[in-house]
């Protein structure tokens, strides 16, 4: 493991990939099982489950322990970055087959299905819907009465979640600043905010889910209203989730003293992160809550 | 940890379990790549079987459905991305001057995923309602409603395939932007290396919408939602366009590395410079790009609108050009050459030669109208094996013999190296050609069973499909050979070849270009 040889940095052979596989293996196997009704199939995945999270940790710390041992030169950093930037795009390709899917039946499938007569005559296409033979839709925030359901509304939690993340993309922004001039306070209040608001943003959103499953007749199964809304904003929460932790473990590390001004690639690239979420979910304000 | 000591490894089985050398875990991937290739050989053989003759005589539907299915997901996911992602893995630090790839731990993981995710795929088949029998490209409503976990272990299993192969790519593109020696522009870098930096944003752009469509049609199954099922407002056809735009793409990462490996080639052959290189670099961003924008090709029959019949036909049809412009720099390469046909100039030639047919078969499809006729029939299983097999499996073979006595320092023995390759091709011929006709005919794909009027083209089709899976033993047992003994190669090997790959001796010592090479 060195950095001499040329100035290139090789890092030593490590137990921890492997150990990764096995977990990922043992959580896609118990899970399968547990959906199909095999009762030791949750065990299985939550094995697998404990040892992902246990192999993160022993190899982040490596990771961190040899960027703070200096270990890392510039070259090996840049390759950091390019790995974390398109490790990002490919989130966002993720999550354009689900805003694809919504637009795809917003903008085609749906009309054609109002359109024909063939299936179900005298069904009419209108968004929000839940298709010929799911709820109707009333108006946002509504309670429904039977074989109804109420779409959300954009003004109420949305709206605030909406100006939640806007500010933690502000907070983050200026806990970077007080990083480069090396103002740590400014570093950790910043931090903390950031983290702050993402947990309000969560517990909101938890709200937002229980009101919308007990209250307003909405959920997974109600038809593909339901379908793209909660998987587009459930699949953003859970990123909203991993930046909160990833936020939660630079916060820790800067209290430990990590980071410089010019050595900071894992406070970026958790930034970067938590700017990916951000502008998801301003795609789902828009495209999801409002219109 | 010390700075001298970098060399040393763990021995024995622990040292491929945790090795960061890119070397090694080319090896692990080829070795991989290669062994899938037995399963899916030994599954198209029972598909092909079955076929001999009318009437069901050898395997059940159920278990010839899942024959085709499982057979298409282990020979594209199983055999060849693997197999060119250890060739990248093997070449491209070699070739661009790098010590090893850009992030050597992430390059195991996505390794180590892979058999994992292969056995997740493979138990499927021994679930109760067995693997998944709705076809690779796994449409509802049949792959919604097939009962039993057969069809959720491979959606598992897909998921756990694109992880493997975005980590790569991830790797591949920071070890091309960062890692090239100093010197090495862009435009000096070789062009197997441009193959796959293209084909990583392709596998990057691409894979995880197939995880989108596989998630949806996962909670499909289990969740309650209603993705796909028109009376509740979904759409069965949406999978399918969210399938295809991945699916496309997915074509041309199966056969971009391998016209790299074209472009490898071919000059070293023809002891020529590649005619236009930058040509060449300029066609494969198009085609990757284009690629993007065609994937309906796939759905004409579906019922979509006129000018989305259109736009997909036109848009597809301008993929030949770029695609033209390559073939005919390989021509203009062996133009007035001083050519010698070892066994790589072989593969390269006939998998320009077979792609070729290929390209225009699917030109062919891709004229709207025609394809009504065409879908869904062995006119389209002849198209995609003369693209997949001609290009992306000839360039795979034609990669192997042109760098194994680099990877080995042996020479392998050029007699046996040529019956592979001529056997290889006349079966090939043998069993796609006729496939052509029984389409054009009508013989629908996907079916046990046919008329009494295809027998004869099946026939020649099945003795085609025995004769080259059994030539494909004369490849191991030539690797084999190679790998153990044999005439010793130089760093040169091959008297016209050029790179920094034959700079370094062979077999190259574990750590290559430590101190970066200068590249003028
Ligand atoms: C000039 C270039 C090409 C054109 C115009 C073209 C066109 C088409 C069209 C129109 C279809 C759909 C046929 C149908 O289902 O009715 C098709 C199918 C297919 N093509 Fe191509 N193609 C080209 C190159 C390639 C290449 C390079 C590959 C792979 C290396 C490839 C692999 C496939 C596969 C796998 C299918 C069938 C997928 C399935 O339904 O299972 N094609 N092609
Ligand atoms: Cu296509």
């Amino acid at each position: 493991m060195s950095a001499a040889n040329g100035g290139y940095y090789l890092p030593n052979p490590s137990p921890w990939p492997i150990v990764t596989s096995a977990g990922l293996f043992s959580l896609a196997l118990g899970f399968v099982l547990a959906i199909n009704g095999v009762g030791f199939g949750k065990w299985i995945a939550i094995v697998g489950a404990a040892i992902l999270i246990w192999v993160m940790f022993r190899w982040f710390g490596e990771v961190i322990g040899e960027s703070e041992g200096g270990k890392y030169n510039a070259q090996v950093d840049r390759s950091f970055r390019w790995g974390m930037s398109w490790f990002i795009f490919s989130e966002v390709m993720f999550f354009a087959a689900f805003f694809g899917a919504l637009f795809y039946v917003r903008h085609w499938a749906g009309p054609w299905l109002g359109d024909t007569e063939l299936l179900w005559p005298g069904f009419d296409f209108h968004w929000p819907s839940a298709g010929p033979k799911g709820p109707i839709a009333i108006e946002p925030d509504m309670t429904p009465a039977a074989s109804q359901f109420s779409p959300m509304g954009a003004w109420g939690i949305p709206a605030i979640n909406t100006a939640i993340l806007l500010s933690s993309g502000a907070t983050i922004t200026w806990a970077h600043w007080g990083l480069l001039k090396s103002n740590r306070a400014q570093l950790i209040t910043g931090l903390f905010l950031t983290v702050a608001l993402g947990v309000t943003f969560l517990s909101l959103q938890a709200f937002e889910y229980i009101h919308a499953y007990t209250a307003m007749g909405l959920t997974m199964k109600t038809g593909i209203y339901g379908a793209t809304f909660f998987m587009l904003t459930g699949f953003h929460g859970f990123h909203v989730t991993l930046g909160t932790i990833m936020l939660i473990v630079i916060l820790g590390r800067a209290l430990k003293g990590h980071f410089r001004p010019d050595h900071h690639f894992g406070f970026e690239a958790v930034a970067w992160y938590w700017h990916f979420v951000d502008v998801v979910w301003l795609f789902l304000f828009i495209f999801v809550y409002w219109f | 940890m010390a700075t001298a000591h970098h060399d040393e490894h763990p021995s024995g089985i622990m040292r491929w379990l945790t090795t960061t050398n890119h070397k090694d875990i080319g090896t692990l991937y080829l070795v991989f790549a290669f062994t899938m290739a037995i399963v899916g050989g030994i599954m198209s053989l029972v598909i092909r079987s079955e076929l001999w003759q009318p009437g069901l005589q050898i395997v059940d539907p159920h278990f010839f459905n899942q024959m085709t299915t499982v057979h298409a997901l282990v020979m594209i996911f199983g055999f060849v991305m693997p197999a060119f992602t250890g060739l990248a893995n093997w070449q491209i630090p070699l070739m661009i001057g790098a010590p090893d790839m850009a992030l050597p731990r992430m390059n195991n993981w996505s390794f180590w995923i892979l058999p994992f995710a292969a056995t997740l795929l493979m138990l499927s088949l021994f679930m109760p309602g067995g693997g998944p029998a709705g076809g690779w490209t796994l449409y509802p409503p049949l792959n919604v409603q097939q009962s039993g976990p057969g069809v959720d272990f491979t959606i598992l299993s897909i998921h756990m395939l694109g992880i493997s192969s975005i980590l790569g790519s991830i790797n591949i593109i920071a070890t091309v932007l960062n890692m090239r020696a100093p010197g090495m522009t862009l435009m000096k870098m070789p062009m197997f290396a441009w193959g796959w930096f293209i084909t990583a944003f392709l596998l990057i752009a691409s894979l995880p919408v197939l995880a989108g469509a596989v998630t949806m049609l996962l909670t499909d199954r289990h969740f309650g939602t209603h993705f796909f099922d028109a009376a509740y407002g979904g759409d069965p056809v949406l999978f399918q366009h969210v399938f295809w735009f991945f699916g496309h793409p997915e074509v041309y990462i199966l056969v971009l590395p391998a016209f790299g490996v074209f472009s490898t080639i071919i000059p070293t052959f023809a002891r020529k410079p590649l005619f236009g290189y930058e040509t060449m670099v300029y066609a494969t961003a198009s085609i990757a790009f284009l690629s993007f924008i065609v994937w309906a090709h796939h759905m004409y029959t579906v019922g979509m609108p006129l000018q989305g019949e259109l736009f997909f036909m036109y848009a597809t049809m301008l993929i030949a050009v770029p695609t033209g412009v390559k073939v005919f720099n390989w021509v203009s390469t062996m133009w007035r050459g001083a050519m010698t046909f070892e066994t790589p100039m072989l593969w390269a030639i006939g998998g320009v030669f077979i792609f070729t047919i290929g390209g225009l078969s699917g030109l062919m499809l891709s004229i709207t109208p025609a394809d009504f006729q065409y879908h869904d029939t062995y006119f389209v299983v002849a198209h995609f094996h003369y693209v997949i097999i001609g290009g992306s499996v000839f360039g795979l073979f034609g990669a192997v013999s042109y760098w194994l006595p680099k990877w080995t320092g042996h020479m392998y023995n050029e007699t046996l190296g040529k019956w592979h390759f001529w056997l290889t091709m006349i079966g090939f011929n043998l069993t796609f050609f006729p496939q052509h006709f029984l389409g054009l005919a009508g013989m629908p794909r996907r079916i046990p069973d046919y008329s009494l009027q295809f027998v004869e083209f099946n026939q020649w089709s099945t003795i085609g499909a025995f004769m080259t899976i059994a030539a494909q033993l004369i490849f191991f047992y030539y690797a084999m050979q190679s790998i153990r003994a044999g005439q010793k190669a130089t760093s040169q090997v091959w008297e016209g070849a050029e790179g920094l790959e034959w700079t370094v001796p062979s077999p190259p010592p574990y750590h290559t270009f430590a101190t970066p090479p200068k590249v003028k």
